[in-house]
């Protein structure tokens, strides 16, 4: 007989390293993939993890994937760590996108300092009043979150799709369904030339910071991990549980907004129907990877980003499907919940004795 | 004389062994906007390939790139690792495309279906599908007996317009009392909303559909009501045998091979390529036999009158929906109005969305 009993003692040390268990074994499970797959595994690996960010424009690329994955993982943390499981941060992105790049289209002929901030604020209000509806509906209606932010993503998809097809379609633009190119005070500047990364990895640190400030030093924070904790625990402490579902909310929603706009803004330059390649769900891995932990969220990140530049390198070099990014993907979370599972659970194989059989 | 030809054959193998040294490391690199699948878009463009591989030229290809900000990125990575020519598959590569050309004036680059070649490295190219479609029409015009043509249409670009106005024109040629129906789906590829988009022309009295998108659901919700239809981009007769009339097939293949052996040898210029049914870059699938044997020959003189340029898709007169003069008696629309386009003809129902 199995019996699963939950361990009382979990070192806190081991709650940091299990991540790297995850990504280790997901590393030889890849291998082993590979094998099966009929390449030889070591080099497959080196293609995917090596040669991508063997040089300086790889770093950049990285970075550059990163970004927008750090951005939305911390501001999924907020959420999560208090028990309100919003899954709809891609269509936070997407709406504060579209706010914002409805804002650079405004200016889409003139130049001026304050266009960007102008751009970036209001994608970060953008993707902030998007999460609200989620928030408002889960503390005056009761509705279930999970299921509300997640049906707001088609929503907001069906909304850019309609804008960039229909109303704020490029008048020189053959009617393809993208916008016109933002004008240069539109773009987030470039660190350096002739690589993509830009100015809003700042933006994601600025985030990083924050949020480990607001976590860890603020009341509200405190608020947020006891409310994780326990519910009852919050309630009976006296915390205002209804603003505080909605400011995890809002700030969630601004983080996505951010990225939005920094991808518009940033290495697209225009709105067109595939901003995202759904950032806002593989943020949700980059979270959980990263315990929570704002430190923990910017190691995360990269690793999520580097599957997805190894998965179009081992295709380019060895015609690996590039579909193997997305199992990387799979096998992180399932390594990581596998092996919490492990971690908070102990699992005792009890034999039976006869005569209990005989009662 | 043998010393002559000796010192030929010694010449020529030198010559020989010289240029294979020169070349064997030439690359071709494919940039795809789907996987690579069983039919459609990509996987036409994955059969090119194969062929410019069976040229005996190396390829690589990346599939199921995202127009976004990622296609960049993977132009590049190609350009970077010793690719010599690049094609990159879908419209949305565009801006991506120049951007690499710029950074690598020594590697060629072949954008589909674009229209912006800012450096003297790239190269644009797309099909007349519309003469397909032509072809499509005059079928349609005479298998339909409700008069009406179910059409699927998935952006309002000019290349979709262009389709349904060929079409329409070719069958109100046989059928003056033809009307096109269109449903929009702003997609190329979404099995769902394309089976409703043909569920909806259905209902509406078209017993015949066709589509300007990806997926084999529009053939197969045909197949199921007992209406006609014709396959896009792949020969998708398979998936629906009886109701499928043809295909219209988009065959890449002698443009990519041509192409690469032209940069591989050095011959390759910058150019806008736009080829149809007389290059073989448009293509038709069997026809059913349920059109009649002569039909199917009205449709094959037709297509060979097409491909010799003795008949025009667009050939006047041409009335827009207003009943506008757009192209007058005797005259034929010019590339430049056809790359162009964005009015219906007379028949077609309804607006361009705006």
């Amino acid at each position: 007989m199995i019996k699963i009993e939950k361990r009382n003692d979990v070192p806190m040390a081991l709650y940091f390293f299990t991540p790297f268990i995850a990504i280790i074994l997901t590393i030889l499970g890849g291998g082993i993939i590979f094998y099966i797959l009929g390449f030889n595994p070591i080099e497959a690996l080196k293609f995917y993890f090596i040669t991508p960010i063997s040089n300086l424009y790889g770093l950049s690329e990285l970075l550059l994937k990163a970004t927008p994955l750090c951005l939305i993982a911390i501001g999924l943390s907020f959420c999560f760590k208090s028990n309100n499981w919003n899954i709809g941060a891609e269509g936070q992105l997407t709406f504060g996108a579209i706010v914002g790049g409805g804002v650079a289209l405004l200016f889409y002929n003139q130049e001026g300092f304050y266009i960007l901030p102008l751009v970036i604020l209001a994608g970060a209000i953008g993707g902030m009043i998007f999460a609200l509806i989620p928030a408002v509906l889960k503390t005056y209606f009761n509705t279930n979150e999970i299921l509300v932010s997640l049906m707001l993503v088609y929503v907001s998809k069906l909304l850019l799709d309609y804008l960039v097809v229909g109303p704020w379609s490029n008048p020189e633009g053959f009617n393809f369904p993208e916008t016109r190119q933002f004008s240069d005070s539109s773009r987030m500047p470039l660190l350096f030339e002739g690589l993509r990364i830009h100015a809003g990895i700042f933006l994601a640190l600025a985030a990083v910071m924050l949020s480990w400030f607001i976590l860890y030093k603020t009341y509200l924070g405190f608020q947020i991990k006891v409310s994780g904790l326990s519910l009852k625990t919050a309630k009976y402490a006296g915390f205002k549980g209804k603003t505080m579902i909605l400011v995890v909310f809002m700030i969630s929603g601004a983080c996505a907004g951010l990225a939005g706009v920094g991808e518009i803004t940033g290495p697209i330059g225009q709105l067109h129907r595939m901003i995202s390649p759904d950032y806002g769900f593989t943020a949700i891995i980059v979270a959980f990877l990263g315990r929570l932990n704002p430190f923990g969220i910017i190691f995360a990140s990269m690793v999520v980003a580097l599957t997805y530049l190894g998965a179009e390198t081992a295709q380019i070099f060895l015609q690996i499907p590039k579909y193997t990014g997305q199992v990387f993907q799979g096998m992180i979370l399932f390594f990581l919940l596998a092996s919490d599972y492990l971690l908070f659970f102990k699992i005792k194989i009890l034999s039976l004795k006869k005569n209990e059989l005989r009662h | 004389m043998y010393k002559n030809f000796f010192r030929y054959l010694i010449s020529a193998i030198f010559l020989l062994g010289f240029s294979v040294n020169s070349n064997a490391d030439f690359k071709v690199g494919f940039v795809y906007v789907g996987p690579t699948g069983d039919h459609g878009w990509t996987f036409q463009h994955h059969e090119g390939r194969n062929a410019v591989e069976a040229a005996g030229i190396k390829t690589t290809f990346v599939e199921s790139v995202p127009e976004g900000a990622d296609a960049e990125r993977v132009i590049r990575q190609l350009a970077q690792s010793g690719h010599d020519l690049i094609f990159t598959t879908s419209f949305g590569y565009m801006d991506p495309t120049n951007k690499v050309a710029k950074d690598f004036p020594n590697v060629k680059f072949e954008h589909a279906t674009g229209y912006k070649r800012e450096h003297s490295n790239v190269s644009t190219y797309s099909a007349r599908f519309y003469e397909g479609r032509t072809l499509l029409g005059h079928i349609a015009g005479k298998m339909t007996k409700t008069n009406t043509i179910g059409y699927i249409a998935s952006f309002p670009i000019p290349e979709v317009i262009r389709g349904i106005n060929a079409m329409t024109l070719a069958a109100q040629k046989v059928n003056p009392n033809i009307k096109t129906k269109i449903v929009w789906v702003f997609t190329w590829y979404d099995p769902g909303k394309e089976a409703e988009a043909a569920q909806a022309l259905i209902d509406q009295g078209a017993d015949v559909i066709m589509q300007h998108t990806d997926s084999t659901a529009p053939v197969q919700t045909a197949e199921k009501a007992g209406v006609w239809s014709f396959g896009q981009a792949s020969d998708m007769q398979r998936f629906a045998p009886k109701s499928i009339l043809t295909s219209i097939i988009d065959d890449w293949a002698p443009y990519y091979v041509e192409r690469a052996i032209a940069a591989r040898d050095g011959t390759w210029n910058q150019q806008d390529t736009w080829h149809g049914l007389k290059e073989g870059m448009v293509a038709m699938g069997p026809y059913n036999s349920a059109m009649g044997a002569d039909l199917v020959k009205e449709v094959e003189q037709l297509q060979k009158d097409l491909a010799s340029g003795k008949v025009h898709s667009f050939t006047g007169p041409i009335y827009d929906q207003k009943g506008n003069i757009l192209v007058a008696e005797g005259k034929v629309a010019d590339d430049g109005m056809l790359a162009g386009m964005n009015v219906y003809v007379k028949g077609v129902e309804g607006d361009i969305p705006k």
